[in-house]
């Protein structure tokens, strides 16, 4: 028919500046997560030049890794939350939590080998696990909303870890695992940055590449919608705070293993960072939208922040400042880009078609 | 062809005090495309619902293909071959046209792979590409995500999503409530391509235009109950409005098959 082979005059400006985003190239420099990468190899290049070899050394970028490690495991959990529209308070807590229980119950076993060390690393799991299965719950089939449950399951697991440790962080931790921290490397990278790295991949490929993850897009995308066509969205949703529970239950392993002693103290800003980092990454809080490679590099931002203001001798302090403005910024230009995509691909002026190509 | 693909005899269904459907019939033929017009509240969108599974009837049969049958969960309806297109589409805005397509069916990769939930985006997006080209669709890109495209392409997209697993009938709600012109005239020529495929299309709609331009037969609804059934050719704009409101009174016909 006539009627189908004219599409409207709209509906050619938008096949147009479509058309050329099918190459995945394009797509992807359009990604905010490509913008972000830009960012930080900014940052990188200015700390290469101002300090040199002591920042651009292996040492240097292995210790980053090494304080990334933690909050990457976390973070994997925090994208997938974040893109069903959640948000999950409770990680570093359920981290504490998870420390204590497995320091407890590796105390009371005694031995430093690595039955032992099984032993603490699977109850850290079922802790984390457990935690986000009552997140998830109350969340999905209760209808309270996130924030509050996560608020609370915050508070009430790290009060727990303290009830059960009187508040004095437990150092039972058995030596093969603080040595896996120092003395391990393999393919010559630190074990716990590996250990993270292998987390991280798995997460992208869980995330971008099965069901599981498309559900997770689906449902922050538009929950009735997947509902309506069959997906099991309470479901689904008690998995995805389950992941980020029994995630937060693995790091805390890591960190026993990274300090050599729980950190009842040491996390109450934890869950920000992460949540920092994701949303510097490009996941949407509004959900829908997101990666693990944003993740990663929005992770790196403040770490490499640190680590830099240290070498060139500018006051730590001032890495707040930083990673604060700069999640704000990339938040406002994530929501601008969106809402010129939203006013309508057909738009022909040069810098908003740029802009809104991706979508 | 004399036994209706879909039928509902007498059905009542209330709401607390409000009387949604009371003793209302409908009938729907294979191939057919059927307007399904009233005011508000008249209960068409009672009447879809409960011919689509998603809200239970207090008394009366629904029948399908001539059995009696209880139809009692959209997922139901779905293996019998129904599917409705919502209002608001049910599109995920983020996801492109093939996952918005395959969302809750999609495709496994074959092997073990599949098993741990890995998808076959190359057969998806094949037969996404293939059911697009079948209704003639304007939608170019596979890959752009669906929220960035017009209204009329949403339309299409979810037209399309909604035929690719309804063997026998579809639902539209108000697929033209919000288009423009030309828009409108691409769906209902859709709408015309499904009916050419053999399925038989409910369409629902406040656009008296529209309904009788495409549509083989229209029922009217008032006040819960089908008040008429007329063929939509030979019957004017002013006949509908008449039988919607209740100025003209219509006793019902038999469809003309």
């Amino acid at each position: 028919m006539s009627v189908i082979e004219h599409p409207p005059p709209g509906d050619v400006a938008v096949a147009d500046t479509h058309e050329p985003g099918e190459s995945p190239l394009k797509r992807l420099a359009n990604l905010q997560s490509v913008w972000i990468l830009a960012v930080l190899l900014v940052i990188v290049a200015f700390f290469s030049v101002a300090a040199g070899d002591r920042f651009l050394s292996t040492s240097n970028f292995s210790l980053i890794s090494q304080n990334v490690a933690v909050w990457a495991v976390l973070g994997v959990g925090m994208t997938f939350v974040i893109i069903t529209s959640g948000i999950d308070l409770s990680i570093g807590s359920v981290l504490v939590f998870s420390s204590v229980v497995a320091a407890k119950v590796m105390a009371n076993v005694g031995g430093e080998g690595w039955g032992v060390a099984l032993l603490g690393i699977l109850s850290a799991l079922v802790a984390g696990l457990a935690w986000g299965l009552l997140n998830g719950f109350l969340i999905a089939k209760a209808k309270v909303p996130p924030l509050i449950v996560t608020l609370g399951s915050l508070s009430v697991a790290l009060g727990l870890a303290q009830v059960i440790t009187g508040g004095i962080d437990v150092r039972a931790v058995p030596e093969v695992l603080t040595d896996f921290n120092t003395y391990t490397k393999i393919l010559g990278i630190p074990s716990l940055p590996f250990v993270a790295l292998i987390v991280l991949i798995l997460g992208g490929i869980v995330l971008h590449r099965t069901k599981f993850g498309r559900y997770t897009y689906a449902i922050g995308s538009n929950e009735l919608g997947a509902r309506r066509v069959g997906v099991k969205v309470d479901r689904h949703l008690i998995m995805v705070y389950a992941l980020s529970g029994t995630l937060a239950g693995f790091a805390a392993v890591l960190a026993l293993a990274q300090f050599g002693t729980t950190t009842i103290a040491g996390q109450s800003l934890t869950n920000l960072n992460v949540i920092a980092a994701v949303v510097i990454g490009g996941t949407s809080i509004f959900g829908g939208e997101g990666s693990i490679f944003g993740t990663v590099v929005g992770l790196f931002i403040p770490a490499v922040l640190q680590a830099g203001f240290v070498i060139i001798g500018v006051e730590p302090f001032w890495q707040g400042v930083a990673v604060g403005t700069v999640l704000v910024a990339a938040v406002y230009v994530d929501q601008s880009r969106r809402a010129a995509a939203l006013r309508g691909a057909g738009s022909k002026s040069p810098p908003r078609a740029l802009l809104s190509r991706s979508k | 062809m004399t036994t209706p693909i879909l039928e509902a005899r007498g059905i009542s269904r209330a709401f607390g005090h409000v009387q949604a459907l009371i003793d209302a019939d409908f009938d729907l033929y294979p191939g057919e495309v059927v307007a399904l017009i009233g005011d508000n509240g008249a209960g068409k969108s009672t009447m879809v619902k409960a011919l689509s599974g998603n809200i239970a009837i207090d008394t009366g049969e629904l029948l399908f293909e001539g059995r009696p049958i209880k139809i009692t969960s959209p997922k139901q309806a779905s293996m019998l071959g129904m599917e409705v297109v919502y209002q608001d589409l049910a599109l995920a805005p983020h996801l492109n046209p093939v996952q918005n397509m395959f969302l809750g069916r999609e495709i496994p990769r074959k092997g073990p792979l599949g098993f741990f939930g890995f998808m076959d985006d190359k057969a998806m997006r094949a037969k996404a590409k293939a059911g697009f080209t079948e209704l003639g669709g304007t939608i170019r890109s596979m890959t752009a995500p669906v929220g960035a495209m017009s209204g009329g392409q949403r339309q299409q997209i979810a037209i399309v999503r909604a035929i690719q697993w309804a063997g026998k009938v579809v639902f539209l709600d108000e697929p033209t409530a919000a288009l423009g012109v030309v828009q409108t005239k691409n769906v209902l020529e859709t709408v015309r391509r499904v009916r050419d495929k053999g399925v038989a299309v409910v369409l629902i709609s406040h656009s008296m235009p529209a309904v009788l331009e495409v549509a083989d037969r229209i029922q009217v609804m008032r006040l819960g109950t089908r008040v008429a059934t007329m063929p939509a050719e030979g019957t004017t704009v002013e006949e509908l409005v008449g039988a919607m409101t209740g100025a003209l009174d219509y006793s019902t016909k038999k469809g003309p098959k």
